[in-house]
């Protein structure tokens, strides 16, 4: 047996609940349509949920603010729906593909799971639900894939992506508060091996945590133009080509602002934004149907012509 | 509405109580109290909530409309006897129980966007455009509890965030546009109003154009029907009217 069909063994007929979030609906379609089809070819069905609602948007810090956290608490009772339904084969995990939605569900589940008060307010404010159980495990796409060994995506890639100089960009939403990050907080390596395994070549840079300027896009543009523009540079100053992310938010920040970045900073060069599951579905050579470019600002297919992985 | 304050008022409303509710109080054996913004009635068992409030001696002017539930006009806010949760539903269709306080909604207030379709982008950012409060939703299904139609309206608000048009015209189908919803949302959506904008755009854009119109817009201006409207229009009152009675009904 093959290494890739015993791969094949391992993930085929893997049915995961899936929440996808409104941005991966709207202005990220290009992230939802390369992962589920990335998914796909690693043998997993990534499930959406079929009532889903808000994620919550942003994780409310207050003690007494449980209204903000009803949002979180039904999409997770929306699981257990499903597990019910058996329309999935996964009795506790839910995977989340933004990293603003999978810190909002990831840390109500938290507080809910470990308040039984709390818990308690939510379930008597439901209708026809059932009470949220507390079972659910809220997991964001990359770690399915961590947990399912990166040694198989390695088998799975048709086309490596060597000689690609490729700087992974975190942001923050999977790695604080280190309650939920998904990897080290302060040294994270789950998007590097990730990479090494699509065969980039992998730029580290001190910036690929360091905040995009998130929501301040709304109401104080020239922030996010001066964080993006240092996040950017710092990364082609140590090499590389483009950058990888998994935040939509991240993304719209360092890729769409760069229309800004480009006004302000007259020297500066466009550099391609992708999803890395964009960078998965090259890899794995699927459909050029799924790859969604015409969502990126910064056009990434001359870069890809330029190393040989895209046909002209 | 109007509530009869004086003994004459009180009177003719008497007088007027076989006519509105078709029964004679002599032959009426149960009875029930309603309260009726605060002040009790005695009213017959088993009426609705429009015709007991009627019985009461009210008169509606607004807050009535097809007495068949369809037209969303006589939205009714009570609380059963010994029950702490507020209820809404229509009142023509709500059955008047001892003990019950309540009040008419005649109307929900509520700005009403000013758009043409043919300029706007079948996008999800028109929705946001013209009712950016649906970004508040925080998903408590306070609306969907108040729905008389028994919609899901939180799920018609949440597929409308996220642009999910087919979602949204579907879910808010059978809306009759009473404004409970919006009455009690906490985050001050008008959930009717955009689920009608949602509809429109879908039906403009979402659908296509149905064939079935089309090919009857055709028959039209090829004259298949010109005869028969010829007919009608040359017709008497007496013979009108005679063809009238004789129409083809569409069965029950």
């Amino acid at each position: 047996m093959s290494a890739h069909e015993d791969f094949k063994l391992l993930t085929d007929g893997m049915k995961v609940p899936y929440f996808p979030g409104c941005t991966l609906k709207t202005t990220a379609r290009n992230f939802e349509e390369s992962a589920l089809a990335s998914a796909r070819a690693l043998g997993i069905e990534m499930v959406e949920l079929p009532r889903w609602n808000c994620c919550g948007t942003v994780f409310s810090l207050s003690a007494d603010d449980l209204i903000h956290h009803v949002a979180s608490v039904r999409n997770l009772i929306r699981v257990q729906e499903m597990n019910k339904q058996g329309l999935v084969n996964e009795n506790h995990r839910l995977v989340t593909l933004c990293s603003m939605c999978f810190n909002t569900l990831k840390r109500s589940n938290l507080r809910v799971k470990e308040n039984a008060e709390d818990m308690k307010k939510i379930n008597d404010l439901m209708y026809r639900e059932e009470d949220y159980q507390g079972h659910v495990e809220v997991v964001h796409f990359i770690e399915l894939i961590r947990d399912l060994g990166f040694g198989k995506v390695k088998r799975a890639v048709k086309k490596s992506l060597t000689e690609l100089k490729v700087a992974p960009y975190y942001g923050c939403m999977i790695l604080r508060p280190k309650e939920v990050s998904i990897d080290d907080p302060e040294a994270p390596t789950i998007m590097h091996e990730m990479l090494q395994a699509l065969g980039t070549e992998v730029i580290s840079t001190p910036y690929n945590k360091v905040c995009c300027g998130s929501y301040q896009t709304v109401q104080e543009k020239s922030t996010v133009v001066e964080l993006a523009h240092e996040i950017l540079t710092h990364a082609q100053k140590a090499g590389a080509e483009a950058m990888a992310t998994t935040c939509p938010l991240c993304a719209f920040n360092l890729d769409n602002r760069q229309k800004e970045i480009v006004e302000k900073y007259p020297g500066f060069k466009k550099m391609p934004i992708f999803y890395i599951t964009q960078l998965m579905a090259i890899a794995f050579d699927l459909d050029k149907k799924f790859y969604g470019f015409e969502q990126n600002f910064v056009d990434p297919k001359p870069l890809l012509k330029a190393k040989n992985l895209l046909k002209q | 509405m109007e509530e009869t304050k004086s003994p004459i008022m009180d009177r003719i409303a008497e007088a007027n109580k076989s006519a509105t509710t078709g029964i004679d109080s002599k032959d009426i054996k149960e009875w029930i109290t309603i309260y009726i913004m605060g002040r009790g009635y005695k009213v017959p068992a088993d009426l609705t909530v429009l015709t007991a409030m009627e019985y009461a001696g009210y008169k509606f002017v607004r807050s009535v409309g097809c007495r068949q539930g369809f037209c969303g006009a006589c939205a009714t806010v009570f609380r059963k006897k010994g029950d702490y949760k507020l209820q809404a539903d229509m009142a023509c269709q709500t059955r008047a129980e001892d003990g019950m306080y309540l009040v008419q909604i005649p109307f929900t207030p509520a700005e009403k966007a000013s758009y043409d379709l043919t300029k706007e982008d079948y996008s999800p950012s028109v929705l946001i455009k013209y009712y950016p409060e649906v970004a508040r939703c925080v998903s408590c299904n306070t609306c969907t509890k108040a729905c008389p139609q028994d919609l899901e309206v939180m799920d018609y608000v949440q597929a409308a965030l996220r642009g999910d048009f087919e979602a949204l015209a579907r879910d808010s189908f059978d809306c009759i546009q009473c404004g409970l919803c919006a009455m009690r949302c906490p985050a001050e959506i008008v959930q009717y109003h955009v689920g009608q904008l949602g509809r429109r755009l879908y039906g403009r854009n979402g659908l296509g154009a149905p064939k079935h119109l089309e090919k009857r817009v055709e028959e039209i201006q090829n004259g298949q029907f010109k005869k028969a409207l010829d007919t009608v229009i040359s017709c008497s009152d007496e013979e009108l009217r005679k063809k009238y009675t004789a129409r083809e009904i569409e069965p029950e």
